[in-house]
């Protein structure tokens, strides 16, 4: 054996190591007999059976859920409509402007998107008189904002790389721009939808930051839960429930992946056969 | 009559690139047409602009008397075969075939009746529950065909319909269309690059090169009439020689180095001294041992022979250096009576009728 994999084997286990020991140390402690979290005192589910006892965590998780699957759906519709105006509309003034707009919330700290949507609700309250109270609502419109971003991205993508010709072929044969969209556009691209629903359910599912912004009393997810009790010190309980949220989220990002990867492998393969069959 | 589609002056600008320049062409209801010309010239955008995907940046075009400029691809009396094929890939071959006839007034069952039609033409009855990712290459373009038939639209556009399909394939898909044109009346335009299939398919040809239509005639015409040397080199095989014309009676005469002498065309009005080209058919050239009474005829050596079944084609060497090509059909299965062998030493004639001047 040559060096050149050693070397790149352990680059990989270091880089796996510093991402997962910390996750993994988590799901160990979990199962932790002993209350205090550092100390070992053999295994133990107890603090599992403790979180279903415990209402808080119930209302919290029933929260988060609601407005997980609220957000990722409407962040579907209008990423989706986002991104169909960012493939499709080729050349118009200001396209590069437009596309930076919509994916300035990728990288704007998180803090000013919270800072930003808590004024625009405080003024909003003030002038119009809606929203009354945080909570639910607010915090659903402000996972919206951002998490569609990531869906009008990936409908995008997926879009540049679909022949236009298809859309063409259904114009063609009679069917109004509405109907192309219906029949031939959405159905084409439904593996990104599908992937950009599950993304932005599991971002809204463990976002922290905006949400202790736009939320208020007796509003509390299940990360904002977890945030105000780390702060009174780390206990089993919470290794647990951190423990369900990352095997939530992880199956969610797993299953996106998973079904961006097969209908990708797909398309190679039919195209593939195409190139392979069309010889000019 | 009117024409049935009028292309008027139209251009296809794409930046600064013409795309297609200035071309005119009226097609005739119920025409069969071809376009052909090399890879790039501009065949498949100027069947999109009939199709209505792209606008022309110059000129008009009429569809059965109706200006198209303000008509949207959905709306116009047109459909058209993508040389993608374009098929939708999460449909069966039945809904793909059936797609456009979701649009049109008719019922369930007669749509399902028409469809089950067209696929039985395009013989492909057996795969209707088939995804496209399923089928060959040829049975998908026959499925593309199928679909862009099944609406039985006024104009037909076929871009490079026949490409994938094997000979004896294309051949019957061939005479199926062409079994359809005469039947229901379609007016087709057919883009191909390939030469034989536009001479067997169209009743008119169009052959273009870099966006400009170069001339336009029934396959015959322009086989035996070439306007140019593009179009002579274009369509078929050629022997092509620099010459000048000389003052000369009735009939041309041209004076041509590489042949070694003078041959006499019969064209006319070519002014004296001016230099030309002179275009032979290699099948109209003949091939003997001994010297011919008359015509055209030069001395040369065999320089190569190929057998193709029923012709051969031979290369001669003339003294200048020049290669000439020369077909000649094998009419007995006799080897030994063929006209010529390797090597051999051979005269070559052509009729004054056989030779074309062309002037640019
Ligand atoms: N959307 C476009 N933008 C820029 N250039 C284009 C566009 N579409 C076509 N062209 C150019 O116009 C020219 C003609 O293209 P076209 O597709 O009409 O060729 P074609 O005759 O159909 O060739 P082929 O036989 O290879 O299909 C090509 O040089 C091509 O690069
Ligand atoms: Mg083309």
């Amino acid at each position: 054996m040559n060096r050149r994999p050693v070397f790149l084997i352990s680059c990989l286990c270091f880089g796996f190591a510093f991402f997962y020991i910390p996750i993994l140390s988590l799901i160990v402690f979990s199962f932790n007999k002993s209350r205090l979290a550092t100390v070992w005192g053999g295994f133990s589910t107890q603090w599992y059976a403790k979180l279903l006892d415990n209402d808080q965590v119930i209302k919290a998780a029933v929260l988060s859920l609601q407005i997980a699957v609220t957000t990722a759906t409407f962040a579907t519709v209008l990423g989706t409509m986002a991104g169909i105006a960012l493939a499709r509309f080729q050349r118009f003034r200001g396209r590069a402007g437009l596309s930076g707009l919509v994916t300035a919330p990728l990288v704007m700290p998180e803090v000013i998107t919270g800072i930003s949507l808590l004024m625009l609700f405080i003024y909003m309250a003030e002038w119009i008189g809606w929203p009354g109270s945080r909570g639910f609502t607010t915090i659903t419109i402000a996972h919206i904002t951002f998490s569609m971003t990531y869906v009008a991205v990936i409908v995008q993508s997926r879009l540049t790389s679909m022949d236009l010709s298809l859309e063409e072929a259904a114009m063609d044969l009679g069917a109004r721009p509405w109907r192309v969209l219906v029949d031939v556009t959405l159905p084409v691209i439904a593996p990104a939808l599908l992937s950009g629903w599950l993304l932005a359910f599991t971002i809204s599912l463990d976002d922290v930051v905006i949400t202790s912004f736009t939320s208020g009393p007796g509003s509390t997810t299940l990360p904002i839960y977890i945030w105000s009790k780390v702060k009174l010190g780390v206990t089993p309980d919470i290794n647990a429930l951190a423990t369900v949220i990352i095997l939530t989220v992880g199956i969610g990002v797993a299953l996106a992946a998973y079904i961006m990867h097969r209908a990708e492998a797909r398309r190679e393969r039919d195209v593939q056969m195409a190139l392979s069959q069309d010889t000019p | 009559m009117a024409p049935f589609i009028r292309i008027d002056r139209v251009s296809k600008r794409f930046g600064t690139f013409m795309a297609v320049n200035d071309v005119s062409l009226d097609i005739m209801k119920g025409e069969m047409f071809a376009l052909l010309g090399g890879s790039g010239c501009g065949k498949t955008t100027l069947l999109r602009m009939l199709a209505g995907f792209e606008s022309p940046s110059e000129g008009r075009i009429f569809i059965d008397g109706q200006d198209m400029a303000k008509i949207p691809p959905y709306e116009r009396p047109v459909n058209m075969m993508f040389q993608s094929y374009a098929l939708f890939p999460h449909m069966t071959v039945e809904a793909n075939v059936g797609y456009g006839l979701k649009y049109e007034d008719i019922s369930k069952a007669e749509r399902a009746e028409r469809v089950r039609a067209m696929l039985e033409l395009v013989q492909l009855g057996a795969f209707a529950g088939r995804k496209p990712h399923q089928l060959s290459g040829g049975q998908r373009q026959r499925v593309a065909l199928a679909r862009a038939l099944a609406k039985q639209p006024k104009l037909l556009l076929l871009d490079e319909p026949l490409a994938a399909l094997d000979k004896k394939l294309r051949e019957h898909t061939q005479f199926e269309i062409m079994s359809i044109q005469e039947r229901m009346g379609i007016t087709f335009v057919v883009v191909t690059h390939d030469q034989e299939e536009a001479m067997t398919l169209a009743d008119r040809i169009a052959v273009m090169d870099k966006g400009v239509i170069r001339q336009v005639g029934p396959p015959a015409d322009v086989y035996e009439h070439p306007n140019s040397s593009f179009v002579a080199g274009f369509i078929g095989s050629i022997n092509m020689f620099d010459a000048e014309v000389t003052p000369g009676g009735a009939a041309t005469t041209l004076d041509v180095p590489a042949l070694g002498g003078e041959v006499r065309a019969s064209a006319k009005d070519i002014e004296p001294g001016r230099k030309v080209k002179l275009a032979v058919r290699p099948e109209k050239i003949a091939l003997s041992r001994e010297r011919p009474a008359d015509g055209n005829c030069f001395p040369g050596v065999v320089k190569d022979l190929g057998y193709f079944g029923k012709d051969s084609l031979f290369r001669v060497a003339l003294a200048s250096g020049a290669l000439v090509k020369v077909n000649s059909v094998n009419s007995s299965r006799d080897g030994a009576a063929r006209a010529a062998d390797w090597g051999e030493k051979v005269w070559i004639s052509f009729e004054p009728s056989a030779a074309i001047v062309l002037t640019d």
